[in-house]
């Protein structure tokens, strides 16, 4: 093909190109670049010692402990909402659809907000949860509940769209053939939606552990406590400590590479198997 | 009769079906989307309703409430349109032309959505601050970038530069080269081709990626906190403002400021909506 006629010349490519990369490298790899440098910038001693504090490892603790909580419940939501929208005609089903997005459309302050609201000491049950002697605020029930909130759409919208287009034809079949209805979910339509499924837990978990505004609302940032990796990189960044806090940023920033390497491979090599949306 | 008619615990209203379960899991899923998301939103609009219209717009109108919402506004606007001017060439750099990397930077376009807010924040707060790698640059010149108005700006280009990339990819992917040959054969020169032809179809992309790029800045707060130097009046974001009322006990100011953002970012969807349902009919392509 002459260039010029079909494509654009030589010139204009690689001047696109070199804008393209040029705003690409400012920024994002300068951003993730400064975080590892940072980390480093007092040598791997320093940035080894970061860890040794207390309190980071409760922090490190928590992000696990609130992210094994909220991806399972995310994971059973996603799988119940997928078996009953894509195997089922019910009326209202796209306004139920839309409704699973919402908490995308919501700021992740106003996410933890609602929760205060609902919960805190001025809130609507708050004086119940008082009665009980549970604190859901300011604890970690509150963090969990906001980290909920927030990572709720992203297992249900990888897995809706593959199900519906798969149809029912296979789980018919399995019951034709005798399976229960339990065993055919767990024969036939879940091996059916396995890399979207994984595609969703990666997704949920990244944010589910990253998440900031929503879980700084609600945690009440008692040390040792009620801090999660994010709201530690933040109390240690306000007290001048950038060594400690780009160090635990940086264990963020490889959960990130990490995340972001699996579901890269995973449109490339399962793109078929994913959602309609994700196959490049 | 059928084996679904003798199903008697088959709830009415799904059409009947041989496959289980639906009873079970649409009970299960209803039930937890209003647990977790519906009634919580609901308290919020209760709460705020409790101030009245008026109320409302008399916390949104004050000055220092005005003036967070207007920073978060214009700023946000400033950020996408940015988004949707790199965000097209990036695209169009991806889909079209071959470069040594191409898959790396593919992949690293979607490094806003998995890094988490807070590490972007003080990622960006130190490259921008004045001795900081790009900070440094600007410094001699007096300009000043993080800690200022600027600084959220650059935060706001970082978190939404994903959205009009993966907009716009799938739709030029699509896109049938024989048009482009057809509009050449018909004697335009490229640059006419490219700007009458190529972008008219892309514009539905571009809008959809900008609006879901200005609702998600209107709304962020992680990475824009570390950056913008929280002056009221001058580089305050509304959600920060939020925040400030939470721990002053104001519930109900930060529940009306709450409401103000839910209703923009409503707004955006709304606007979203719209642009795919023209481009449907217009195109035959979301």
């Amino acid at each position: 093909m002459p260039d010029g006629v079909f494509g654009e010349g030589r010139l204009v490519r690689w001047t696109l190109i070199a804008l393209a990369v040029g705003f690409l490298v400012l920024f994002l790899v300068l951003p993730l670049l400064a975080v590892f440098t940072e980390a480093l910038r007092r040598g791997a001693d320093a940035f080894f010692a970061s860890f040794d504090d207390a309190d980071t490892q409760a922090a490190i603790r928590l992000t696990l402990l609130v992210a094994a909580i909220a991806v399972p419940l995310n994971l059973v939501f996603g799988l119940s909402a997928a078996w009953a929208i894509a195997k089922f005609e019910f009326p209202g089903k796209s306004v139920l659809i839309s409704l699973i997005d919402l908490p995308f459309s919501v700021s992740p302050v106003v996410s933890g907000l609602v929760y205060v609201l609902l919960f805190g000491a001025k809130g609507l049950l708050g004086p119940l949860v008082d009665d009980w002697d549970f604190k859901i605020i300011f604890a970690v029930p509150g963090i969990v509940l906001a980290t909920i909130f927030v990572t709720f759409p992203f297992i249900a919208r990888e897995v809706i769209p593959l199900m519906q287009e798969q149809g029912t034809a296979d789980e018919e079949a399995a019951l034709t053939l005798g399976a229960s209805g339990f065993r055919t979910f767990l024969t036939v339509t879940l091996p059916n939606v396995r890399w979207a499924l994984l595609y969703g837990v990666l997704l949920c978990n990244a944010r589910a552990m990253g998440e900031f505004g929503a879980v700084s609302v609600v945690s009440g940032h008692i040390r040792g406590l009620t801090n999660t990796m994010p709201l530690q990189v933040e109390i240690l960044y306000n007290e001048y400590n950038f060594v400690a806090a780009f160090a635990v940023a940086s264990l963020l920033a490889g959960l990130a590479l990490v995340t972001l390497g699996a579901k890269s491979l995973l449109e490339w090599r399962h793109g078929d198997s994913l959602s309609p949306a994700r196959r490049h | 009769m059928s084996v679904t008619a003798l199903r008697g615990w088959t709830p009415s209203i799904a059409k009947p079906s041989v496959l289980p379960g639906f009873g079970l899991t649409f009970g299960f899923a209803v039930s937890y989307l209003s647990l977790i998301v519906l009634i919580p939103l609901a308290v919020l609009v209760w709460r705020a309703s409790a101030l009245g219209i008026d109320g409302i717009w008399r916390v949104a109108t004050t000055p220092r409430v005005l003036a967070a919402l207007q920073v978060s506004f214009f700023i946000s606007a400033a950020a996408a349109t940015v988004n949707v001017v790199f965000g097209a060439i990036v695209a169009w750099v991806l889909v079209r032309y071959d470069f040594p990397g191409k898959r790396i930077f593919d992949a690293a376009v979607d490094l806003p959505f998995a890094l988490p807010t807070a590490v972007a924040g003080i990622a960006l707060a130190s490259l921008y601050a004045t001795n900081g790698w790009i900070g440094a640059l600007f410094a001699p010149w007096g300009i000043k970038i993080a800690f200022t108005p600027l600084g959220i700006f650059i935060a706001l280009v970082f978190i939404g530069l994903p959205f009009v990339v993966r907009t716009v990819q799938p739709v030029l992917q699509d896109f049938e080269r024989e048009v482009e040959e057809a509009s050449a054969t018909l004697g335009a020169g490229r640059g006419q081709t490219v700007f009458r032809v190529v972008l008219p179809a892309l514009v539905p992309a571009l809008l959809t990626g900008g609006a879901l790029a200005f609702a998600r800045a209107v709304g962020e707060y992680g990475s824009v906190i570390f950056i913008a130097g929280n002056m009221p009046f001058v580089s305050e974001i509304a959600p920060l403002l939020i925040v400030t009322r939470l721990e002053e006990f104001d519930y109900a100011g930060a529940s009306a400021i709450a409401t103000v953002m839910l209703v923009i970012s409503f707004a955006a969807l709304l606007a979203i909506n719209s642009i795919q349902a023209f481009s449907r009919r217009r195109f035959g392509h979301a």
